[in-house]
């Protein structure tokens, strides 16, 4: 079989085939190879459980595919929330006539993706929809992540920390849809951020990942939640060569592009020094910067940034959709 | 060219430093219009539009951004043809798609049989579509100053050239020094200089604003559009201010000549020709259009369209804002209304317009208090 056909999805012996010769044999994991309508973990203590839906176009794209992104997805959403990856479900819903060895190689990139991070994939669903219902393919993961530290308060003072570049995933994914009359090698940032787990015996007080919305939508979300004023510094913050172009190119403020690999922090400013360090020994941590502080010129509840040439002004949360489908 | 030093801290304050010197001297607020709405851009983005401000130099924005003059009767055409002509696409440019006119923008509109609206990046990607869908008829939107004009320009001679019978134009081309003129004549704002787009005077050079001096005394200088670049465009200004001379300076060397691009200007001509034009805001101001030379490719002709306007909406004031003679914030509708999500006017919709600038950079919140 070279396509996906839709009595794939009818429930039938065909289905167990597929499930059994594609997915599970690509996957390949004990959980899986029971077959059972649930999978049984034994976990206990405080758990977090998250999920993410992936509908990106293009589904290959330079530096990923739609399987390594929502493997990584999810598992960033973990990470960011101070629990350790553990399990993860996959649902996928497959556009009739879909190439098999395409959705292989999705699958191998998640197995990749969950095995790198010691995540494991134990339960699943397939789905196939008519031609023209979906596009090409649809994920859903979720995942189940092992609680480990009780944040501290966050407190002015504290500084704002981002772990690599960003906006790289936005910029690939503009470049890889052939939209615009531009090449370049430019590599979607999309990875698994579990080697950012022990940034939470750091002191690191909250993180998030900078995904839709880019790095002033996740900061107005923190100024907001916690009602403090944050305060970033424009020349502080890493971006690519790539990023800075395109972004010029194309008149977008390069404050509202998504990463897929890279997160912001809020620490004490006694720790800076320790973390950067780690970072700086990580390969998801090699741009780290620190980008901010917590207090500054704006009231609670405002992000204000110190442009490039000393001049000031709001940083407010992206309105309108930048690129739709990115993730 | 190493472009960060264009932005950078360092150069930024010592030209602010040379700024606070040359006020020092003209003792009084200086008001600058910022023609080309890429300059509004660099300085709200950089945060130097307050900061000039705080010191004494005012930068209105001007009529230079070409979605927001683009009149009502234009768009009310375009959206004629989405949804009264079968088998056409529509194409044009993304801000000009998502212009309110009666509630609805060109994007929302259903289109009739067979019909759809496409947002294009380039002008050739209009010729491109028309030459993929032979059984269709592709009308281009086509809006601009003189920086996008000599593109549009070529779509134009290479249709004809292929004898293409299924690309048709809607133009709404517009010259930037006529307005400048209207506003001068019209006494309506106060200025004491301006600052001359640098994309558009890549094509037409410095010359066709020497009227301003010699007619009106004005000084200007002709600027890029990084934060240094800006800056320079403001101190020339303020040197001519305190020399009590007036002329067109050019401060944006490493891309803008006295003369333009010849070239660039000469395709232009063979495409279009000189006609009154109505601006949003101004009215009919005489000689500040382009036309088409064949009026076998114009769509209003061939199909029957009429292109002027009704009165537009009463109360919004994207017409006052685009003359400079109010600021977004005087609009009883800017940040109420009207914002970005729910845009009334063309100005709170375009990129380079002044209400979303003002909007998305918080000079509401900044006014009076840094």
């Amino acid at each position: 079989m070279d396509r996906v056909s839709l009595s794939v999805g009818s429930g039938g012996k065909l289905m167990r085939d597929f499930v059994k010769e594609v997915i599970v044999e690509t996957l390949g994991n004990p959980y899986l190879e029971q077959f059972g309508d649930s999978a049984h973990v034994n976990l206990s203590g405080d758990l977090c459980f998250t999920t993410d839906s992936f509908v990106v176009r293009p589904i290959f794209f330079p530096g990923g595919d739609i399987g390594k992104l929502a493997v990584s997805g999810t598992i960033n959403d973990l990470v960011v929330a101070g629990a350790r990856p553990l399990f993860l479900s996959l649902s996928l819903i497959i556009e009739e006539g879909f190439f098999v060895h395409d959705l292989k190689n999705i699958l191998s990139s998640v197995r990749a993706t969950s095995s790198s991070a010691d995540v494991l994939v134990v339960t699943g669903d397939t789905k196939v929809v008519p031609k023209g219902d979906a596009d090409q393919l649809y994920i859903n993961t979720a995942g189940i992540g092992q609680k480990l530290v009780e944040p501290g308060n966050i407190r002015e003072g504290d500084v704002l920390i981002v772990t690599d570049c960003v906006g790289d995933h936005s910029v690939a994914i503009m470049v890889a849809r052939g939209e615009f009359d531009f090449w370049g090698d430019v590599q979607s940032d999309c990875r698994p951020l579990h080697s950012l787990l022990p940034l939470w015996d750091m002191g690191v007080k909250w993180m998030r990942d900078i995904t839709r919305g880019g790095l002033a939508t996740v900061l107005c979300e923190l100024a907001e939640e916690k009602h403090i004023p944050v305060e970033v510094w424009e020349r502080d913050v890493p971006f690519s060569p790539a990023v800075n172009a395109l972004a010029e190119i194309l008149g977008i403020d390069s404050f509202y592009l998504a990463s897929e690999g890279s997160a912001v922090l809020v620490a004490p400013q006694d720790k800076t020094d320790e973390i950067i360090a780690f970072l700086h020994g990580i390969p998801e941590g090699r741009h780290a910067s620190v980008i901010g502080r917590i207090g500054g010129k704006g009231k609670p509840g405002e992000v204000v940034l110190e442009t490039a040439s000393g001049g000031l002004r709001y940083l407010e949360p992206l309105t309108g959709e930048l690129l739709p489908r990115i993730c | 060219m190493e472009f960060s030093l264009l932005r950078q801290k360092k150069s930024v304050e010592l030209l602010l430093q040379k700024v606070d010197s040359l006020l020092e001297s003209i003792g009084r607020e200086v008001r600058i219009m910022e023609v080309c709405g890429t300059h509004t851009m660099t300085a709200y983005r950089s945060g130097l539009g307050h900061v000039l401000r705080k010191k004494g130099v005012r930068l209105i924005s001007g009529p230079g951004c070409p979605v927001c003059i683009t009149p009502e009767g234009v768009l009310l055409a375009a959206a004629k043809v989405v949804e009264e002509m079968e088998n056409t696409i529509l194409v044009s440019f993304g801000d000009m798609l998502r212009v309110p006119v009666d509630g609805k923008s060109l994007l929302t509109l259903v289109p009739a049989q067979n019909s759809s609206v496409k947002v294009i990046y380039a002008p050739e990607e209009a010729l491109k579509t028309a030459e993929l869908n032979p059984d269709r008829r592709v009308v281009f939107l086509a809006t601009g100053f003189e920086t996008t004009i000599p593109s549009i320009a070529w779509v134009v001679l290479e249709a004809q050239r292929k004898n293409m019978k299924n690309l048709f134009f809607i133009t709404s081309l517009r010259l930037v020094p006529p307005p400048l003129r209207a506003i001068l004549c019209s006494g309506d704002v106060n200025l004491d200089g301006f600052i001359y787009p640098g994309h558009v005077s890549v094509i037409i050079g410095s010359r066709p604003y020497e009227f301003i001096p010699e007619e009106f005394g004005v000084p200007g200088a002709v600027a890029g559009f990084e934060p240094v670049d800006l800056l320079l465009g403001v101190i020339s200004v303020l040197q001519q201010i305190c020399a009590g001379e007036a002329k067109v300076d050019i401060v944006y060397t490493r891309a803008v000549q006295p003369e333009g691009n010849p070239a660039a200007r000469k395709i232009m001509d063979t495409a279009f020709e000189c006609a009154d034009a109505e601006w949003r805001g101004f009215g009919v101001i005489p000689r500040s259009g382009l036309v088409l030379r064949n009026k076998v490719l114009d769509a209003s002709r061939e199909f029957g369209l009429e292109l002027s306007s009704r009165k537009a909406h009463e109360a919004c004031r994207c017409g006052d804002v685009v003359k400079g003679s109010i600021e977004p914030e005087e609009c009883p509708l800017f940040a109420r209304t009207c914002a970005p999500e729910s845009p009334q006017g063309p100005c709170m919709v375009s990129v380079e317009g002044s209400c979303l600038i003002h909007y998305k950079y918080g000079s509401v919140r900044w006014t009076g208090s840094a």
